[in-house]
């Protein structure tokens, strides 16, 4: 009895390897290439003739920095935040100022016709109140909020705050480390956005010459309530 | 020649595995919000119950009765492992979609099901037969409630667009729309069976 349950074991896990074995490559192989697209459609121009970099990891958020002619063009930005069925994954391409290039949802859980819009919602050419490409981020925000200019999806207000959250956690994880590397910045910008005050006016330094810091400003004024109530 | 075809086709209609045996409902609730994703769950459990059915029958004078049920489970999980890797491997899409589904097959009571009640009873031949029409009735269970609930929740069939989305009830798509076309289906398969 006993003996007969182990040999079926046996066999089945030698059958098992033998499959894992002759598969594994290919699902590898897949895996990679599915991530590597996922970088190149992001970047400026597609990434042609881009070189990408190792991955960088800060905190969460994972950079992919591009180059083209040993010139810096951009970078991939991987980052996850919570929506409202789930975890979002994005893969976000900026150029080297910060503009957004494009993005690709690489995971998500929201509800089928509503939340998962965000697949096409905000790079929608048509809609420029929709469109985020070329939009420099960092305060990005839903327009029913204070100071906010990025129309959300109808009846998913959710899952397009998380979706511009992670947007900017992906752009101060990527201004920010820009900064730690020519050494002009503290390190403590490296860090993703946490929770709600993630906008430290220490953070504006970086940008100022695209931003005025009056529009700091007001963003800490009415972030406190809005951004803590739903972290 | 007349008994084959019988088994062969038991599971089409007869005893079709979800509109008469009702088996399996977990994947197919789940798994049918488009025909695409309901006929790849339908193959991959075609696959898995196939195959299982033909080992188990090979294997049922080996297996002592007392421990039939754990050796079954592990031919057929050892199967739908199989499956997974396969998918992994040659067609990511489709396991990105059928995600967590598709390990579930083992627990899929028409596969362990069939294990008991047909393959560990009868020969070879019989068994794979039985796998091929049970599994051919589920994928085209499968396949209709996926067509039904893509057209009346996005206005598509097999990502063919019929009419505009505007006009589509999403309810088709999420969780309620899944009972309500399974029981009417269920309803219109047991009037035309029992004619």
């Amino acid at each position: 009895m006993v003996l007969s349950l182990v040999c079926i074991s046996v066999v089945a896990a030698a059958a098992l390897a033998g499959v894992y074995l002759l598969t594994q490559d290919a699902i590898e192989a897949q895996k990679a290439q599915k991530q590597e697209q996922a970088i190149l459609a992001v970047l400026p121009e597609q990434g042609v003739g881009a070189e990408v970099a190792e991955a960088e990891t800060v905190g969460d958020v994972v950079i992919y920095r591009a180059t083209k002619d040993g010139q810096e063009i951009g970078a991939a930005v991987e980052v996850s935040e919570m929506g409202f069925g789930g975890a979002q994954k994005i893969m976000v391409g900026f150029d080297k100022e910060g503009k957004i290039i494009d993005y690709a949802i690489l995971d998500q859980q929201e509800t089928p016709g509503l939340g998962d819009h965000i697949k096409e919602w905000f790079k929608n050419e048509d809609k420029p109140g929709q469109n985020i490409r070329g939009r420099k981020a960092g305060n990005l925000k839903v327009s029913k909020e204070a100071g906010g200019d990025v129309d959300a999806i109808t009846a998913a207000t959710i899952s397009s705050k998380a979706f511009l959250r992670a947007i900017n956690k992906a752009y101060n994880a990527y201004m920010g480390n820009a900064d730690a590397h020519s050494g002009a910045s503290k390190q403590e910008h490296a860090e993703p956005a946490e929770g709600g005050n993630d906008h430290k006016c220490g953070k504006c330094k970086h940008h100022e010459e695209g931003h005025k810091c009056g529009h700091c400003k007001h963003h800490e004024n009415n972030e406190t309530e809005k951004e803590v109530s739903h972290e | 020649m007349s008994n084959n075809l019988k088994t062969l086709t038991n599971g089409i209609l007869r005893e079709n595995p979800t509109f008469a045996l009702v088996l399996g409902m977990c994947p197919t609730l789940a798994t049918t919000t488009s025909a695409v994703n309901g006929m790849s769950m339908g193959l991959a459990t075609l696959f898995v119950l196939v195959c299982s059915n033909v080992v188990i029958s090979l294997l049922k004078n080996l297996i002592p009765d007392k421990v039939r049920i754990p050796a079954f489970i592990v031919v057929i999980a050892t199967f739908v492992t199989v499956v997974q890797f396969l998918l992994k491997a040659y067609a990511p899409a489709v396991d990105e979609q059928l995600g967590l589904f598709i390990p579930l097959i083992v627990v899929n009571c028409i596969v362990l099901g069939r294990a008991e009640a047909f393959a560990a009873k009868n020969s070879v031949g019989l068994s794979a037969l039985d796998g091929i029409g049970m599994g051919l009735g589920f994928t085209l269970a499968l396949t209709l409630i996926g067509m039904i609930r893509e057209l009346l929740g996005t206005g598509a069939i097999f990502g063919l667009q019929i009419y505009s989305d505007h006009y589509a009830s999403l309810i088709f798509v999420l969780a309620p729309g899944a009972f309500i076309a399974l029981a009417y289906l269920m309803a219109i398969m047991n009037k035309i069976v029992k004619k």
